[in-house]
């Protein structure tokens, strides 16, 4: 049965049922993974999958909602009966509808969908990959998280409307968390993830390289003395905060009072005007791109950030609605419609000359804190208050120099830090969670064990 | 490539399924594997979400899977599909088969077929009726939400409830024949409270297993208090001062410094990862003699207990540690398989899409003979940690935890509330630095998330003292 059929298999059922208004979004995929320990496969993994979402609307036009994996005949019927009486309990004060969009047509998508490598070549990948990491460096005992995966996805979004829509797609992902150990020292980690759309596409030897690299420079290591530092955020570990700190600009986390912004917050100030930042959810290095949102709204770059005031907040259907303006393409699709960002990029506006463009990380001669990696994020972020403490790996850069810091953390107020932004590199780097430069924080404070 | 065709379940969550089972299993067993586990099963979930005085969502889920593990020496191939046809079975068993490159094509190992079914699932089978309805569970809710508005600074309002019935049968080629039904509630209470630059929040969350009155039974209005009392403490609090203190932490969910910071490394995976320093010191002394640690699924009604874990074994209870000497790992059928410690019942996973792994269950530390105020009097210049947040723990056995309410401890007593802090150390140093151990045991329910998915799980302690450790602050 495809698509089609299981739209009108849908299209039966709520006549039976005497529903006039439904939408759907399925999911199909099949995933394999493998992980391998000292040359051995340790677990293979293949997974088919399948899952629905289903919303229905009731005559005093309330939404109620069904998710199943249970995709025969007998589960999708269930599941129509069991969201129509779920609608009974549909929010009154919050209506939900269609995308207004959700027929408008979705940008060119460029599926990259490749044939499965199939597990023994993701074995013998993964094998050659974890020994080479072994070989790099005598001090790396072993590579204890390791793994090899590649999964092959269709999406489907359809309503009562006539809207129907689907892409097809696949993602591949190597990681390799190494572990070197040398006498009298405590043992020190470090790892690398390479995504790619199949496997032929990820470079195994820069994952390998960067692994390595990483794990050895941390083994010369010190504690830091507790005190407030100059900090260099990598572009990971800023993208990985302000992910964190995304209900800034989220229209939902905003309307349900758990955001730090207000609806007034538009057009202000809310970052340094050195900085802009977009969402682009199929911009070509997102891996994980997708042509339209859970609501069916295609997907489009939106400024976010222009020169320090916020312009744009990400919405979906029913926010939009509230808000006056267009959903934007980053609505998930449930009984409370969440929203989130796809992909973001930080770049240096043209507004701010008093940046200290001098600092450059791999440059500058003074103190400064070089803040690699933020771990713990969800422990260490109170998102509703602001407020931050997160452990990281990072290293005390002096006079060029680069030590590797032991267990510590670095604390603050995002809203502080969004405005103390003293430079911003011009370099912009992509990373697995979007594109950002290293980005300096004039002070933080960092505790440490010394 | 990607089949999106409706599917025929032709498998049922009954007796009459065993020889179907067996079928499957012979054809596993023929193909070469050593041993072939069949995981079955079928879910009927709910979750509802009060925010301020409305019901914001009502969400019904239901599903059915399968996960087939099959082992050829000490490797496993593991599949999952959604596909219950016996010929979607065949064709799981038949992948798994092929990932492990078994050639040797023989028949039956041994196989003798399923012993009788040891059904757990006899007296519960009535739960799905007894449970609170949607219309109950919302009433509630909203007055649990309406208790919070206590005063004009608490802004946002929110209340949660969620249900996860799942039957299970677990069949396998050793004769291991289950059926399991198990009942996990949970319900959440929180806030947020504002007045001009100031903010904080609060939050309890409550579980229970196995007991579909529970949610009935709840007293939301205590709850709605300790909750309202945590944030309005909290909302003037300065942030705590870094540096290394000595801390005292609170019962129930305090328990969580030993989850993260030493269960995780007590489980068998992570001996086969080489990622935990206690692999090869059973027997020795890995803490303060004061601390008895104990990993078990069999108190009634905690959130972390199980009739029988998912490869069909009954759980055990499991001294750790006692007096400071390692007694025991948590082992599953790949642990014993691969590092010899006998399994405990703690194979565990989330769902039929993960393969079970070691895993905690109600895991605690056991009561001393100190009250709460002996421990908070030993102590100077401290840190009282009365609620905790989450954690982690790294491949190193580095941890952190979040503070969600801490107290300074000063002269022996408590002083002025503080926010912000994090405590991070090592586990192995901090094992050695728990030093007194109260009377007043308590257990919390949470979620712990590893290899094998999401699991419910207590955790718990009395009220402890750790000498000196890393608080994380501005």
């Amino acid at each position: 049965m495809d698509i089609s059929e299981i739209k009108n298999f849908i299209i039966k059922g709520a006549n039976s049922l005497e529903i006039k208004k439904w939408d759907f979004g399925a999911s199909f995929s099949n995933d394999f993974s493998v992980q391998v320990d000292k040359g051995e496969a340790k677990q293979l993994k293949a997974s088919q999958k399948q899952i629905m979402t289903l919303r229905v609307w009731n005559t005093h036009n309330l939404v109620g909602i069904t998710t199943t994996s249970d995709l025969s005949e007998e589960g999708l019927l269930k599941a129509l009966y069991q969201a129509n009486l779920a609608s009974n309990y549909g929010n009154k004060f919050e209506k939900t509808n269609f995308s207004p969009l959700s027929k408008d047509p979705i940008p060119k998508f460029e599926s990259r969908i490749n044939k499965p490598s199939g597990i023994r070549k993701l074995l013998k990948i993964l094998r050659n990959a974890e020994d080479k990491l072994l070989k790099s460096n005598q001090a790396i005992k072993s590579v204890p998280y390791n793994g090899l995966s590649e999964s092959f996805f269709k999406r489907i979004y359809a309503n009562s409307d006539g809207a129907l829509r689907s892409y097809e797609n696949s993602q591949a992902a190597l990681y390799l968390y190494a572990r070197a150990e040398e006498i009298d020292k405590k043992p020190r980690s470090s790892g690398s993830v390479k995504l790619g759309y199949v496997v032929d596409e990820i470079n195994i030897e820069e994952c390998i390289k960067e692994a390595s690299d990483k794990t050895i420079s941390h083994l010369n290591y010190s504690n830091i003395k507790t005190g407030k530092y100059k900090i260099c955020f990598s572009p990971e570990a800023f993208l990985t905060l302000l992910n964190a700190f995304s209900s800034i600009f989220n229209a939902r986390s905003i309307l349900d009072g758990v955001s730090i912004s207000s609806k007034e917050s538009i057009g202000k100030d809310i970052f340094s005007s050195c900085i802009n930042i977009y969402d682009d959810g199929l911009h070509t290095e997102n891996i994980s791109s997708a042509p339209f949102d859970g609501e069916g709204t295609p997907t489009k770059k939106i400024c976010i950030i222009k020169e320090g005031k916020l312009k744009n907040l990400l919405h979906s259907e029913a926010t939009a609605r509230i808000f006056k303006t267009n959903p934007t393409g980053h609505a998930g699709l449930g009984s409370k419609v969440s929203v989130s960002p796809d992909w973001l990029i930080i770049e240096k506006s043209k507004k701010d000359s008093s940046l200290l463009s001098n600092l450059e990380y791999e440059n500058y001669k003074g103190e400064f804190i070089y803040i690699e990696e933020l771990n713990a994020i969800h422990a260490g972020v109170k998102a509703s208050q602001g407020s931050f403490s997160l452990p990281f790996d990072g290293w005390k850069y002096n006079n060029g120099e680069k030590t590797s810091i032991d267990s510590a953390t670095v604390a603050g107020d995002f809203m502080n830090l969004a405005k103390n932004i003293i430079n911003i590199e011009n370099k912009q780097i992509t990373t697995t969670n979007g594109i950002s430069p290293h980005i300096w924080i004039n002070e933080l404070s960092i505790t440490g064990d010394a | 490539m990607l089949s999106t065709k409706l599917f025929t379940n032709e498998i049922n969550f009954d007796e009459t399924n065993k020889t179907l089972l067996e079928e499957l299993i012979n054809f596993g067993t023929n193909l070469g594997a050593d041993f072939i586990e069949i995981f079955l099963e079928s879910t009927d979930n709910i979750s509802v979400l009060a925010e301020d005085d409305v019901i914001t969502s009502v969400s019904p889920s239901f599903g059915k899977g399968a996960g087939i593990r099959i082992f050829k020496n000490t490797k496993d191939g593991f599949v999952s599909t959604n596909d219950l046809s016996k010929d979607g079975l065949i064709k799981a068993i038949t992948q798994a088969v092929e990932m492990l490159d078994i050639v040797n094509l023989s028949t039956n190992k041994g196989f003798e077929g399923l012993e009788k079914l040891r059904d757990y699932s006899h007296s519960k089978t009535n739960w799905l009726k007894e449970i609170p309805s949607t219309n109950e569970i919302s009433d509630k809710l909203l007055i649990s939400t309406k208790s919070l508005k206590k005063n004009e600074k608490v802004e946002v309002r929110k209340g949660s409830y969620a249900r996860n019935f799942q039957k299970v049968i677990i069949a396998s080629s050793d004769g291991t024949y289950a059926k399991d039904i198990r009942l996990h509630q949970t319900v959440g209470l929180n806030l947020i409270a504002i007045d001009k630059m100031y903010r904080s929040s609060g939050s309890r969350r409550l579980g229970s297993s196995d007991s579909p009155n529970d949610f009935r039974d709840w007293d939301c209005e205590k709850t709605s208090n300790e909750v309202f009392d945590s944030s309005m403490n909290m909302l003037y609090a300065d942030y705590v001062d870094a540096g290394q203190k000595p801390v005292v932490l609170a019962n129930k969910f305090g328990g969580v410094i030993f989850h993260e910071a030493c269960g995780h490394l007590l489980e068998t995976t992570q001996i086969e990862r080489g990622t935990t320093p206690f692999a090869n010191k059973l027997n020795k002394k890995i803490a303060h003699e004061a601390v008895t640690a104990i990993d078990e699924g069999v108190s009634s009604g905690s959130f972390g207990s199980i009739s029988v874990d998912d490869e069909g074994m009954e759980p055990e209870k499991s001294i750790l540690i006692e007096n400071g000497i390692l007694k025991k790992f948590i082992s599953d059928r790949a642990g014993e398989l691969r590092t010899g410690h006998k399994r405990t019942g703690s194979g565990r996973r989330q769902n039929y899409s993960f393969a079970p792994a070691s895993r905690m269950r109600n895991t605690y530390i056991a009561g001393g003979k100190y009250s709460k105020e002996d421990l908070i009097g030993s102590i100077s210049d401290g840190l009282y940690c009365k609620s905790m947040g989450g954690g982690s723990v790294g491949a190193t056995g580095q941890f952190n935890f979040a503070v969600e309410e801490g107290y300074l401890i000063k002269d022996g007593k408590l002083s002025k509330p503080v926010k912000g802090a994090t405590l991070i150390g090592e586990a192995v140093e901090v094992m050695q630095k728990i030093s007194m151990c109260g009377n007043d045991l308590k257990l919390a329910p949470g979620f712990c998330g590893s290899i094998s998915g999401s699991v419910n799980v207590t955790v718990g302690q009395p009220h402890i003292k750790v000498d000196s450790i890393t608080i994380g602050g501005r």
